[in-house]
């Protein structure tokens, strides 16, 4: 049985949590972790971007921007004034 | 209301001569927007000292999404708190840029009510731009926004707002519908719109006729230009009325053919079609004797870039002629196999274009799944990587 997009947003977050502040992740990096882990007939690009779109609908991770784009914790903006 | 006694005698020079000034537009939204002041004070300041005071935001958006806001703060907020804050927001603009003006005021009040009320119609990518406001008003603005019909944009390592030229609407030379084209493309490709995905930023132009009127062929990292494929359609009688209305049909016309295709023997204007190469020059200087062709349809091209990480590129030909009514099926078959390219092997901030210059275009064509064929070529020997081989 395919592994749901819930499994998926977990193991995501689960990663992007271990990368914090080590290694900026970008969507690609974990679609093909994921990928890897599961296999392309248990996991397919779409339901990772399925996946993504839970940890981001549901506030878990946002979006940051430092040159490309890439998926992390939510944090207090660095160059924001306090 | 903001103090207008505020001194900005450099900014002052950028008010003076015949041109439109950004520092007048924003004096004049001063004077009821005390963040427009406060811009004006930070501008005066980093002129005087020749150093911009803009720090970029990483974070900052609306929520599900990661491309639209871009972040900005200052970082002289005590001098300047009303700007501390002033992100910029993209918003998706209608295909081909038509607005009622009640639209126009609804976006403006909306901005007004949100932001600093200043505006930028319409940034390089073709998006309503949105410049300045505070953290906590993107997710009041965004709710008004869509529940006036409007979208957020792309940015970052998003497809970018696909933008059209104005098309079968305005222009007779059109020789697809762009404004659809655009549209379906948008509602197409939401996810890759509004939640990053690439390597790097991803744009799509959509030009009616190959006077490229968005500059598709030198912007967009997959471009697709109207053309025709059968012969110019030709008015003999109204050719006629051009000569004698003192037209100069050779030097005008024929003398700056790139191809020599014309020939004019004082009577009568000859087209050798199969030298065309579709510059347009001949039908714009005669648009009531010349027309494009009856059978209509786009080239489809991959690779242009402005310089930002590397230089610019201008694209190339990948689909010489796709008719009209195959224009969306043909694109989206051949935009899932080229993601799937750069996705697996595309590096962090590498643009689809540097990608092929980096592999090679022969690789390239050959993990998409095309053939290379002679269109493709810029010019005989122009092109060193695509090789022939010898029963081919």
């Amino acid at each position: 049985m395919a592994v749901t997009h819930e499994a998926l947003a977990d193991e995501m977050f689960h990663m992007v949590s271990e990368y914090y502040g080590k290694k900026n992740l970008k969507a690609g990096d974990l679609t093909k972790a994921m990928i890897a882990k599961y296999g392309e007939a248990e996991c397919t690009k779409d339901d990772c971007k399925a996946a993504i779109r839970i940890l981001m609908d549901s506030g878990r991770c946002v979006y940051s921007y430092f040159g490309g784009s890439f998926i992390t914790l939510p944090h207090k903006e660095g160059a924001a004034p306090d | 209301m903001a103090d207008q006694k505020r001194d900005t005698k450099l900014l002052d020079e950028l008010e003076k001569g015949p041109w439109p000034s950004f520092v007048k537009e924003i004096k004049n939204a001063s004077k009821t927007s005390p963040v427009c002041d406060d811009l004006l004070g930070q501008l005066e300041l980093s002129y005087e000292e020749k150093k911009g005071h803009w720090k970029h935001g990483g974070i900052v958006g609306v929520m599900g999404y990661g491309g639209g806001v871009i972040g900005r703060y200052s970082d002289v907020p005590e001098q300047f708190p009303q700007v501390a804050h002033f992100h910029t927001m993209r918003v998706n603009q209608p295909s081909g840029w038509f607005y009622t003006s009640g639209s126009l005021r609804t976006l403006c009040d909306i901005w007004e009510r949100h932001g600093s009320g200043l505006t930028n119609m319409h940034g390089s990518t073709g998006d309503i731009v949105f410049l300045g406001t505070k953290t906590d008003e993107l997710e009041p603005c965004f709710k008004e926004l869509g529940e006036a019909g409007f979208d957020l944009g792309g940015s970052g390592s998003c497809m970018r707002t696909p933008s059209a030229c104005a098309g079968m609407a305005r222009c007779e030379w059109a020789c697809y519908d762009t404004l659809k084209m655009c549209n379906d493309v948008t509602h197409q490709y939401q996810d890759e719109l509004h939640r990053p995905p690439f390597p790097y930023k991803f744009k799509f132009k959509f030009s009616g006729c190959p006077n490229d009127c968005v500059a598709s062929i030198a912007r967009s990292d997959m471009s697709v230009i109207g053309t025709w494929k059968d012969e110019i359609q030709q008015d003999d009688a109204e050719v006629a009325a051009y000569a004698a209305a003192g037209m100069d049909i050779q030097n005008d016309v024929c003398a700056n053919c790139p191809s020599k295709c014309m020939k004019w023997d004082g009577k009568k204007l000859s087209i050798d079609n199969h030298e065309c190469v579709r510059c347009m020059h001949c039908i714009n200087v005669m648009p009531k004797a010349l027309r494009p062709g009856k059978e209509r349809g786009a080239t489809i091209l991959i690779g242009a870039k402005a310089p930002i990480v590397q230089g610019a590129l201008l694209a190339s030909v990948l689909v010489p002629f796709v008719p009209a009514d195959e224009l969306m099926d043909t694109l989206k078959e051949l935009v899932s196999r080229v993601w799937e390219f750069w996705d697996e092997y595309g590096k962090n901030r590498e643009r689809i274009g540097e990608l092929i210059q980096r592999v090679g275009m022969s690789n390239f064509l050959d993990a998409i799944g095309l053939d290379p064929i002679p269109q493709m070529v810029t010019a005989p020997r122009d092109n060193p990587y695509i090789f022939f081989k010898g029963e081919e």
